[in-house]
Parts: structure tokens; C-alpha cells; sequence
């Protein structure tokens, strides 16, 4: 993170952004990338709108005023905009730190946790507010935390111990993973184990007890093959579901299987 | 380099820093030059201010530092000079528009001592009996003196993140360069060889030069290059990390 923002100079290969290497045009690239860095640090003594001055004359933004009021909208702090950021609370002194970052609109927006430390309120009006940039912003987010991965990410890179273990979107990743498929059926009435072994593509199954079993097998092919299943042994299906792997088992298969 | 000038400026006077540092600085050089009676410049037979320029030196440096200390130190503490430098601003920049902060302060904190002018002027017997030109010289070397104490402060402020320690660095500098270099010249085995050139290395050497009256280019040339020596060291800390 703090390379691609050229805080600290790689010692082994290169990056890129927008095909330029980042060497080249140090301060070109500096004025495309927006970074909300892991703690958000910020000047405590100063005032909202004064801070936000400061970093619109850096960035050298025509009218900063119109720009400022717009950004400072986007970002909800109005009410909050004429306090010292020193009284601000943690979710909006997060606020001032993405108003920052994407004050000089930039192309690529880097955000290393973005959300840490916030209320499940904050928690959501944040993540909406990337989610309404990413529409129109490259984003790179960093996170530990695997739900805001589902909720805001198109592409997911895992990486451990500074490989990339995994590389994708979640979906792609949770298949590549479990290469086989599992599905959750309840059936009316208890199977006799030996039998579910004629479904089509049966690999293995668990009994997970008052009449629903967990079968993995082939993808194309097991939801058809359990229905077909039913009807030869003359079963009910009463609830069928496929077993969707949470990011959280992605991640600990992933980093694990590594190390 | 303006951007952080102005915030730098701004600081200063929005919060108690300025006030308190430039206060101080008055009410010292103003009790010592008026009310105490070792220095008083009632009790001088002359109409000169020359009391002035002994003292403001020893209290430049202690004060100096004590201002200075927060320059680099508090934004490598809180960690906004990591955001600061992957701004579209070059690292010079960051480092001259922090350093010409701290001279204009330092030029705010001299001004109002012209009183101090003004009054002798009209105590001299006839009133305006005094070396003005003297003066001057003499305000333009407790200037130079200033900035390289700036220098070396904001320089001692990016070596840390610590702002205590950043301070005992910084008066640790100003008082070896300023004294140091004299102390050193009068070891006795230097005696009429390099004594010279060993005091010459001093601050105090070329400053009490110039407050004689001659602004010469070499005394000019010493305080810049030590002035761009310590922005430049300041330059090569905060550009190569780890």
C-alpha cells in the first residue's frame, strides 16, 4: 500500500498505475491516487474546512470553495463541517479522511481499513458511500474483515505472508477452492446411507441428522441427480440448498493451505 | 510549498504556540534590558542597545528549539507526514515552506524590540545621538543567528518522532555551534595555531562580526551555507525512509 501511494520505494519490481511506473512521474501519479491511510491520521487543531483547504491548495484544485461544499455533502459531514476535528467522533473523522482522499478526484482511490473502529450505523454509511465512488473510481481497499469483502469487492486478492494466494471474484475463488459442489437436501422421510451413493456424481455425503444430508458431487450434474434420486426411491424433497463457502472459509483454506 | 506554509502560520497563531513563545521572549528581553540592573540600558553611560544583542543569542537558545521541536516531530507522531508525502508535493517543498514558517515567526518576535530602539533614540542626549546603522547591522546578524537556529531545530525535529527529544537535539546544536567552536579554540594546544580557524567555524565569531557593523559577504556566506546544510539534511531524512 504504502509503495503503490510512493510513501516508500520498492526494493523488487514494479508498479504501475494507469500504465505509467510510478518512478517516472512520482508527483503526476501522487495527483491520481486519493489514500485514506490504516489509522487516518489527522491535524487535530484544525478546522474541518480549513483542513480540507489545505489539501484542496496542495492538490492546486480551481475553486476549492464549490469543490469543498460538494465534497463535504457527498461525505455527509455538513452538520459537523465547522468543528475542530479534534471533537469530531471516530465515524466522522472517517468521514474527513475519505472527503480528503477523494477531495482532488482522483482516478485511483486507496483505502487500507477504511472502516475499522465504527458503529454498525457508521459502519453502513460508509460502506454505501464506496460503494456509490466505485461506480465511477478504481478502488483498492484493503480489509481484514471478510463481510465488507462480500459486500463492497468485485475482485478479491488474498494475499499471505506477501504471496497472493488467491485472485478473483468470490465466486470464482470459493469454486476453485472446494472443487466440488455441496448441496443441502432434507428429504421426508430418513435415506438408508448406502443408497444415496446412486445419485449421479456422488462423491461423499454427511448425515446432519433428522432426515437432511449433505452431499457434495459433481455441480452440472447433483441437484438433477438428487431430484432424480428422489423419484426412483420415492422421496419427498422437502428443502434443497447449495452450501455457498463463506469468505471467511475461502480465507482460512487459502492462507492455511499456503503456509 | 505555499499550502504548507500557510497551514504552518496558521498553527502557530491559532493556537498558543506564537503567543506564548513571542510573549515569553518580550517579557525576558524586556526585563533584563529595563528592570534588572546588570544590563539595564538606564545605567549604560551610552545611548546603544548593544545589551540586547549579548542576550538575545543565550535566550534564542533555549526558545528557538522549544519552537521549533514540533516542526517534523509532531506530524511523524501522529503519522500525517506519511499522508503529506504521498501528496503531488516534492519533499523540498514540504521542508522550505516549514522552514520559512518558523523565519516569519522569528521575524514577528523581533519586531516588536524596535521599540526598544525607538526608546533609546529618544533617551539619547540630544535625542537621536545613536548608531543607527549599527543597529541595523546588528538586527540583520541576530536575524542570520535566528534562522540558523530555525535550521538546526527543524532539522533536530525530523531526526524524531519524539518532540522532548527533538528539543534537547536542537539546543544541543545551537549552543555547541554558538559557544562550542570559542570553547574549543582556547585549548591551550591550539594556542596560536589553529585557534582561529576553530573559532572562526563558531556562530558567535561572525555574529559578533556583523553586529560591529559590517555585513561582510563571508560572515553572509557562513550563516547561509549552515542554513542550507541543515534544510538539506533535513531534505535526505525525511526523503529516505526505512
Amino acid at each position: 500500500m504504502r509503495m503503490i501511494t510512493g510513501y516508500l520505494a520498492p526494493d523488487a519490481g514494479e508498479i504501475r498505475i494507469n500504465d505509467i511506473l510510478i518512478s517516472e512521474e512520482n508527483q503526476a501519479i501522487k495527483a491520481l491516487i486519493g489514500y485514506l491511510p490504516e489509522n487516518n491520521p489527522l491535524y487535530l487543531d484544525m478546522y474541518v474546512k480549513e483542513y480540507l483547504r489545505y489539501v484542496a491548495r496542495i492538490y492546486k484544485i480551481d475553486q476549492p470553495w464549490k469543490r469543498i461544499s460538494e465534497v463535504i455533502g457527498m461525505t455527509g459531514l455538513s452538520t459537523e463541517s465547522h468543528k475542530l476535528i479534534r471533537s469530531l467522533s471516530k465515524g466522522y473523522r472517517q468521514r474527513v479522511g475519505l472527503a480528503q482522499a477523494i477531495l482532488h478526484d482522483p482516478e485511483v482511490l486507496i483505502l487500507d481499513e477504511a472502516t475499522s473502529g465504527l458503529d454498525p450505523n457508521q459502519l453502513i454509511e460508509i460502506r454505501q458511500l464506496i460503494r456509490d465512488l466505485g461506480k465511477e473510481k478504481t478502488i483498492l481497499l484493503s480489509t481484514h474483515i471478510m463481510q465488507e469483502v462480500q459486500a463492497l469487492c468485485d475482485r478479491v486478492v488474498i494475499i499471505n505472508k506477501g504471496i497472493i494466494v488467491g485472485d478473483g471474484n468470490i465466486h470464482m475463488l470459493s469454486q476453485n477452492l472446494s472443487n466440488a459442489y455441496r448441496v443441502e437436501v432434507t428429504f421426508s422421510r430418513p435415506v438408508v446411507d448406502i443408497t444415496l451413493r446412486e445419485i449421479n456424481g456422488y462423491i461423499r455425503h454427511e448425515d446432519a441428522g433428522s432426515n437432511r444430508y449433505i452431499i457434495t458431487g459433481e455441480e452440472s450434474t447433483l441437484n438433477e441427480a438428487i431430484f432424480d434420486f428422489a423419484i426412483s426411491k420415492n422421496l419427498k424433497i422437502l428443502e434443497m440448498a447449495t452450501i455457498r463457502e463463506s469468505v471467511e472459509n475461502i480465507f482460512q483454506q487459502l492462507t492455511t493451505r499456503a503456509s | 510549498m505555499r499550502a504548507v506554509y500557510l497551514r504552518e502560520l496558521a498553527s502557530y497563531f491559532s493556537s498558543m504556540i506564537a503567543y506564548i513563545t513571542v510573549g515569553l521572549l518580550l517579557a525576558v528581553l524586556g526585563l533584563v534590558l529595563w528592570v534588572f540592573p546588570d544590563f539595564s540600558l538606564l545605567q549604560t553611560p551610552f545611548a546603544g542597545i548593544d545589551a540586547l544583542f549579548e542576550i538575545a543569542p543565550l535566550i534564542f537558545i533555549f526558545l528557538i528549539p522549544a519552537f521549533t521541536m514540533r516542526t517534523f516531530a509532531e506530524e511523524k507522531q501522529a503519522g500525517t507526514l506519511e499522508v503529506l508525502l504521498t501528496r503531488p508535493i516534492t519533499a523540498w517543498n514540504i521542508v522550505t515552506g516549514k522552514y520559512l514558517a518558523t523565519l516569519s515567526w522569528l521575524a514577528i518576535a523581533l519586531l516588536p524590540t524596535v521599540i526598544y530602539v525607538f526608546s533609546i533614540y529618544q533617551l539619547g542626549s540630544p535625542p537621536g545621538n545613536i548608531d543607527l546603522g549599527q543597529i541595523a547591522a546588528s538586527y540583520f546578524g541576530l536575524f542570520m543567528l535566528g534562522a540558523v537556529f530555525c535550521a538546526l531545530g527543524v532539522f533536530a525535529s525530523a531526526q524524531t518522532s519524539n518532540q522532548i527529544v527533538a528539543f534537547v537535539m536542537a539546543v544541543f546544536f545551537c549552543f555547541v555551534l554558538y559557544y562550542g567552536f570559542y570553547f574549543i579554540s582556547r585549548i591551550a594546544s591550539f594556542s596560536g595555531s589553529l585557534d582561529a580557524i576553530i573559532e572562526s567555524l563558531g556562530i558567535d565569531y561572525h555574529y559578533h562580526s556583523i553586529s560591529r557593523g559590517v555585513i561582510e559577504t563571508r560572515d553572509l556566506m557562513y550563516f547561509i551555507c549552515l542554513i542550507g546544510l541543515c534544510l538539506t539534511w533535513t531534505w535526505v531524512t525525511i526523503t529516505k525512509r526505512n
